[in-house]
């Protein structure tokens, strides 16, 4: 007995020794976690180091950062200059990505239902009740909608992808910007609440006559019936790449406001509405930590393109790029 | 109808309804665990115990990280709630046996067994998260910790307890201290019992994920450094289970089946020992 | 205090350590509940006890915190799920006692003791997958239609069925809670002395007016103890709950509608919250929710401590 617990107790102390390879702990948004995965998994086997990402919304990731619980935090609502002069941080894009609205209607296939501000807007205020509503059917005057009524599916954290999205319904619609307006996280009028871009996803997943709103990459993964929105120059527009880059393309990014913006409602008449940046947040004191988490990004802005495209994200432009790079050199942070 | 004919109709429909309350609990019991094990089985392979987690929406990869972090944090755990636990309790069921100390620690564990796990992982946040900077396996072990030692001690003082107090005179008599008496004669003859009710609170904290979601948190990869997050099989399950991803789902259904399938064996053995050994 | 310091070296020093193994209880108690008054003190001198309980609101944005939406939540919740359990876990009690042909006294009484062990998580998973979409597609329309229309009762049962909401949290309580009830419920029963319950038979009493006039009210003690301690178990409870419940702030008088309880929202959010105030009304929950199980399951443990003494006479 005495041998054995003997050998248990040793046994613990080698195991905290061993196995002590270098992790980098990041936690935060979930609309770019299918693509930082992807990107960290490449990057273990190519350098061996570990980048452990936890998506545990937006809320969490400037939390945690906040808290210096992790190693980088990563939020799809940019923090503006003063809150990031407050608690010391740094901020700059990593990647582009479009929120969809998906539903699960029996018989509607991905891309058929049309939707615009006004009657999104009234979905998620609860004045839209049916899918046969008037204004549903106003736009969509071929598709056979059924009488069922509208599950609304919001987010239950504190999401970026929920900042983004209520942003665009802030911009497009009076009424949302009164009853409800814009944040990480918000009263929601109606609907449940999901936990992350996960969540949400697996609710429209199983929930028949349900809407939600998800980043394009969980859509894709899981085949989620998405839908056409009509942008800022009245086009109905479909989510792909090229309108979530029709959307970047004219987004100006200000280094010397810590790239501080929105990119809901596009101009452009290809521009997807709810496209937005997600955001990785460094704690400014820990000038070495930084300087390895910025080697793994700057390892992305080379080499992941590809990975993030199959994911339909959209990689920063080179000029982007670039002012990130003197954006490092400038605090000092580069790898 | 007569009165008496009545009260025996009345009877009979209350002991049907009663009987069938029984029957239902087994039909919810049978249904469970046929559904675990329905969807647990076809996803259960040798590629989940042999590697780690693919990123999301690529098939494949396994949960290796989760059941070394299970096992990691559970033992760890194990090491600092048992002797705590097993030593507390000997010595309200010993030294302090009959004084308002014993009734007291004894009333106060019994409470502690039930209180809400989460609050324990809030607890622990605070202390041992917060302030380090970092979520840690060692937080997550503490966590467990926690919730063990009330079990622990509470089995060991009714095991202690039930040795006939006769056992102890007669070593007394020979002579022994009662350190002498306690470790040769008493525990050796409660080891079975206190073995077992051991046994049954590592099968507790094995299936606790709440006090796990802010200690250790989580960790995409494998590790068995307890000063960074670690993954556990229970959060893994909770993150997989609320996720879309159709592989994910299959994945938490498996290491559903295997938690259950564990955690019932040992329980049901334990209990039947003790039956066995002490109520017969 | 005497007594010890008279005892042999290895005696004192076995003595002191398992003392203090012993004393790490009270440790435990007492930090846990400093530790969280302080985490939550922020939010205590913010928003006062009485306006912290009853203020709705649970907004982040505007930085207004109430702890009534999950007050509400977890009460509702614990209350069906009672209400459900109760009846059954008697039944159950009542048939493995009286009833049941002595060979299956034990199997059933294993497998019933097995749902107890089935980790909470299971039970969570379970209820995502399997009983939410069969209350979403059957169970909740059925209610709807039949007592939709009703005046008063139709309000519970308005609401797109969703299967996420307060009727499957509660149900999936109710049977988690279950074994709890029925396994003490059997043992305070089962303690009923067999002369007493001889002496109704003599008198010409049906076997179910034995056990209603005699044997529940002998146990009841026992009954009401393990009632009161699974209602402790089901304050608690997280993951049961957190994947069918909807997880939104709002009190709703209608059960097909989402909801949340301090244990949901804390797991949901407790990771996120990106203020100081926010977490520490977090934190305000937590100790909220300790002080209240602590004490419903102090009420528990002073039932069954009578119970005992009553039974020892």
């Amino acid at each position: 007995m005495r041998k054995f617990l003997t050998a248990m107790i040793a046994s613990g102390f080698l195991l905290v020794k061993s196995f002590a390879g270098d992790v980098i702990n990041g936690a935060g948004a979930t609309f770019p976690y299918p693509v930082y995965a992807a990107w960290a998994y490449q990057y273990y086997k190519e350098t061996g180091i570990r980048i452990n990402y936890q998506s545990i919304g937006s809320g969490g990731g400037v939390r945690q950062i906040k808290n210096r619980t992790v190693d980088f935090g990563a939020s799809d609502a940019p923090l503006p200059p003063e809150k990031l002069e407050k608690y010391k941080l740094y901020q700059y894009p990593a990647i582009i990505g479009g929120v969809v609205l998906v539903v699960n209607i029996p018989g509607i296939k991905a891309g058929q239902l049309k939707l615009d501000g006004d009657t999104v807007c009234g979905i998620y205020l609860g004045n839209i009740k049916y899918w046969d509503s008037e204004k549903i059917k106003a736009i969509n005057p071929s598709l056979k909608l059924p009488h069922k009524e509208i599950k609304v599916i919001h987010r239950s954290d504190g999401s970026g992808t929920t900042a983004i999205f209520t942003n665009y319904l802030s911009q497009v619609c009076e009424d949302w910007k009164n009853k409800v307006g814009a944040g990480k996280a918000v009263k929601w009028p109606v609907g449940i609440g999901g936990k992350g871009n996960e969540g949400v996803a697996n609710y429209v997943k199983r929930l028949k006559y349900s809407i939600g709103y998800v980043e394009f990459a969980y859509a894709k993964q899981n085949r989620l019936r998405y839908t056409l929105l009509k942008n800022s120059a009245g086009n109905f527009v479909e989510p792909n790449f090229d309108t979530f880059s029709a959307a970047g393309a004219t987004a100006d990014f200000n280094p010397d406001k810590h790239f501080y913006l929105w990119m809901v409602n596009a101009p452009g008449k290809n521009a997807w509405p709810i496209a937005g940046a997600s955001f990785i947040l460094l704690a400014r004191e820990k000038v070495e930590n930084n300087k390895k988490v910025n080697r793994f990004f700057d390892w992305a802005f080379k080499k992941g393109d590809e990975t993030a495209k199959r994911l339909v994200y959209v990689p920063l432009p080179e000029e982007l790029k670039s002012k990130i790079r003197n954006y490092w050199k400038k605090h000092g942070i580069s790898p | 109808m007569d009165l008496k004919t009545k009260r025996k109709i009345k009877g009979n429909i209350a002991l049907l309804l009663s009987t069938f309350a029984a029957f239902m609990g087994l039909f919810w019991l049978v249904f469970i665990i046929f559904d675990v094990l329905r969807h647990g089985i076809t996803a259960l392979n040798l590629e989940l115990f042999l590697e780690d987690p693919a990123p999301p929406g690529v098939p494949g990869g396994g949960l290796r990280n989760a059941f070394v972090g299970q096992f990691l944090i559970t033992s760890v755990a194990t090491i600092i709630g048992v002797p705590l636990g097993i030593l507390g309790g000997t010595f309200i069921a010993e030294y302090a046996r009959g004084t308002v100390f014993a009734k007291v620690i004894s009333i106060l564990s019994d409470i502690m067994v039930s209180v809400p796990s989460i609050v324990v992982g809030t607890f622990i946040y605070a202390l041992l998260v917060k302030p380090f900077g970092h979520f840690s396996g060692w937080a997550g072990a503490a966590a467990l910790a926690f919730i063990m030692v009330p079990v622990v001690l509470r089995t060991t003082e009714d095991m202690l307890k039930l040795v006939p107090w006769t056992l102890r005179e007669a070593a007394f008599a020979l002579g022994a201290s009662y350190f002498r008496v306690i470790k040769d004669v008493v525990y050796r003859a409660a080891a079975t019992g206190i073995l077992t009710g051991v046994i049954l609170a590592i099968a507790r904290i094995a299936g606790e994920t709440a006090p796990l979601l802010f200690t250790s948190f989580n960790n995409s990869y494998f590790t068995t450094n307890m000063n960074e997050p670690i993954a556990s099989l229970t959060v893994t399950i909770f993150n997989y289970a609320m996720g879309p991803y159709e592989d994910w789902h299959e994945k938490a259904w498996a290491a559903a089946f295997i938690i259950t399938v564990v955690i019932l064996i040992v329980t049901v053995t334990s209990r039947m020992i003790i039956h066995w050994r002490y109520k017969s | 205090m005497k007594k010890f310091l008279r005892l042999p070296a290895a005696d004192l020093i076995f003595a002191v350590i398992s003392f203090s193994a012993s004393f790490t209880i009270l440790t435990l108690i007492f930090s846990t509940i400093l530790v969280l008054y302080n985490e939550s003190s922020l939010a205590i001198h913010k928003f006062g006890l009485l306006n912290f309980i009853f203020t709705v609101d649970w907004d982040p944005v505007k930085e207004v915190f109430g702890a009534a939406a999950s007050l509400y939540g977890t009460l509702i919740t614990t209350v069906l799920a009672l209400s459900i359990a109760v009846p059954v876990s008697i039944g159950i009690a009542i048939f493995l006692t009286e009833i049941s042909p002595h060979f299956l006294k034990t199997p059933i009484g294993i497998a019933i003791e097995m749902l107890a062990a089935i980790p909470s998580i299971i039970y969570g998973m379970w209820g995502l997958f399997t009983l939410a979409p069969i209350m979403a597609e059957y169970i909740e329309p059925a209610l709807q239609s039949v007592f939709g229309d009703i005046p008063v009762v139709g309000k519970l049962f308005e609401g797109t069925p969703m299967g996420v909401d307060l009727l499957t949290a509660s149900i999936i309580l109710s049977i988690m809670i279950t074994p709890f009830i029925a396994s003490i419920s059997r043992d305070s029963f089962n303690l009923t002395p067999d002369i007493v319950k001889e002496s109704a038979y003599a008198l010409g009493a049906t076997k179910w007016e034995v056990i209603k006039d005699i044997v529940i009210p002998y146990s009841k003690l026992g009954v009401y103890g393990g009632i009161v301690l699974a209602l402790g178990r089901a304050l608690g409870e997280t993951m049961a709950v957190a994947f069918v419940l909807g997880n939104k702030h709002q009190i709703t008088p209608s059960l097909l509608d989402a909801a949340a309880t301090i244990t949901v929202t804390l797991a949901n959010e407790f990771t996120e919250a990106d203020t100081d105030i926010y977490l520490s009304s977090l934190f305000y929950l937590a100790l909220i929710l300790f002080i209240l199980s602590f004490t419903i399951l102090a009420v528990a443990k002073f039932f069954l401590l009578r119970a005992e003494k009553h039974y020892q006479r």
